[in-house]
């Protein structure tokens, strides 16, 4: 039955067209192709943007709220960090594959995974690993994008600031995530995590 | 019982007596002279009593009790990663370092994820003192004693606010340096 009904389209498909001239179906493909690239695109970034990911009641009630009090949500330059800034990668094989992943925690929300505070909670370790496995494989890059090393003054650090940045993290032997876990959201039990 | 009433109620006015000479403008000091004290700064030094003039003792305010004063500016945590001297030995020392987001509770000690014992390496930061380790029977753990896991109970930042009022405290070399001059024993 299956079989049939493909072998039936295939044919259709494989046969050449009788109406439509060559020039009609290329510019008819090249603006098809455009209209799905742009859609894909569009939805693409529609789901970038902080408003999409706190539309969901599961990250506005729990990281976007502990986000409010901290320094990357209102700081004296008026640079504000969003969760995409943080936490998908700019460039785009990366960001598909991090889209790819993300679809996965869309199904967590219609289950309910961490629908109460309580189960976000419980949650939270395993959740915060897979950002600091992800940042340590990528060394940082997303506070990179924004924090470069190349332009840091260590005059204008503080000691211990200073201290830190020009030996462990300028040989490259540890990474921003290694020392500054935390700075946008509250820490699970941090118990067996290397540092603390 | 009656007795202590008549007591309390002759040191009261006593001390009515005396709060009302002092705030009374000495008689050298000219209306015009004296300050309108609304106009004061809370932070100006308060040495001496200024001079009020009637229905104006107030407050500590600086302003009447249904005006509000222009909040002051919010002082800055000092940020040097200097020792300060302590005032005497026991002292819980003061951080010298913004501690801004730094969690401590249940889940996590940013403190100690510098001043641990196997953090200090790293860190170079100070190690807690031996103290730390004790329980309450003076037993030592391996692990700093839950009675001392809320490092903020007695270390703290300190800003570059100007005091409020002027602090005489002398530590106890000072009072020995004091009392060898006076040729006491
Ligand atoms: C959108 C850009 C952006 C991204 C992405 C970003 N930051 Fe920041 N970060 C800022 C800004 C802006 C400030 C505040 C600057 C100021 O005014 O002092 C800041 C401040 C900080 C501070 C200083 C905190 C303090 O109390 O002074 C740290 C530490 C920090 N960021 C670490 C990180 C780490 C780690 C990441 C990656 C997980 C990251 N940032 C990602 C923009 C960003
Ligand atoms: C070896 C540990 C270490 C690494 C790696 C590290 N930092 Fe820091 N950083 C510190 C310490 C310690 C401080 C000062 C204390 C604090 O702010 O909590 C600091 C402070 C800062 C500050 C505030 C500056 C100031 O004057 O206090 C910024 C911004 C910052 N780090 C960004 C970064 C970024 C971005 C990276 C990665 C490119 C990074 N750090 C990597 C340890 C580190
Ligand atoms: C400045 C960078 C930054 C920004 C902005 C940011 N995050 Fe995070 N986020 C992190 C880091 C780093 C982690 C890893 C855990 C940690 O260190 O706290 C994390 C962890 C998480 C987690 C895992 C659970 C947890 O709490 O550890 C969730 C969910 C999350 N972020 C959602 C968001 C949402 C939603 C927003 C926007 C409202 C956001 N984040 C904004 C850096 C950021």
């Amino acid at each position: 039955m299956i079989k049939r009904f493909i072998r039936k389209y295939w044919s259709i498909l494989r046969k050449p067209p009788v109406h439509l001239s060559l020039g009609v179906l290329t510019v008819g493909g090249f603006m098809a192709g455009i209209i799905f690239w742009g859609g894909f695109n569009t939805a693409l970034e529609v789901t970038n943007t902080e408003e999409f990911c706190v539309s969901c009641h599961e990250m506005r009630d729990n990281p976007f709220a502990e986000l409010k009090t901290t320094i990357h949500y209102s700081n004296r330059s008026g640079v504000r960090a969003t969760c995409p800034d943080c936490h998908v990668p700019h460039n785009w094989t990366d960001k598909i594959a991090r889209k790819m992943a993300a679809s996965k925690e869309v199904w967590g929300k219609l289950f309910g995974t961490i629908s109460t505070r309580e189960k976000f909670l419980d949650k939270r370790r395993d959740l915060a690993e897979h950002e600091w496995e992800r940042l340590k494989a990528n060394d940082s890059l997303e506070c990179r994008n924004c924090h470069n090393f190349e332009f840091m003054d260590f005059t204008r650090q503080s000691t211990r600031a200073e201290q830190q940045h020009s030996t462990a993290l300028a040989s490259g032997e540890k990474t921003c995530i290694d020392c500054h876990k935390g700075i946008a959201h509250e820490l699970p039990d941090m118990a067996g995590v290397e540092g603390w | 019982m009656i007795y202590l009433r008549i007591v309390l109620m002759a040191l009261m006015t006593a001390l009515l007596a005396a709060c009302s000479e002092q705030s009374n403008p000495p008689a050298n000091v000219s209306q015009a002279e004296s300050v309108p004290v609304a106009e004061v700064s809370v932070l100006a030094p308060v040495e001496e009593p200024l001079p009020l003039e009637d229905g104006q003792a107030a407050t500590l305010r600086g302003a009447a009790l249904n005006t509000d004063l222009p909040a002051p500016v919010m002082a800055a945590v000092e940020n040097t990663d200097l020792k300060r001297a302590r005032q005497y030995p026991m002292q819980p020392p003061t951080i010298p370092h913004k501690i801004d987001g730094y969690q401590v509770d249940l889940n996590a000690n940013k403190c100690m994820s510098c001043h641990a014992r196997s953090r200090t390496g790293e860190s170079q930061a100070p190690m807690v003192s031996v103290t730390h380790f004790q329980d309450r029977d003076g037993n030592f753990l391996a692990e700093i004693s839950p009675r001392r896991y809320f490092c903020n109970q007695c270390h703290v930042v300190q800003t570059d606010a100007r005091p409020l009022v002027g602090n005489s405290f002398e530590d106890y070399y000072q009072l020995t340096e004091k009392a060898n001059q006076e040729g006491g024993s």
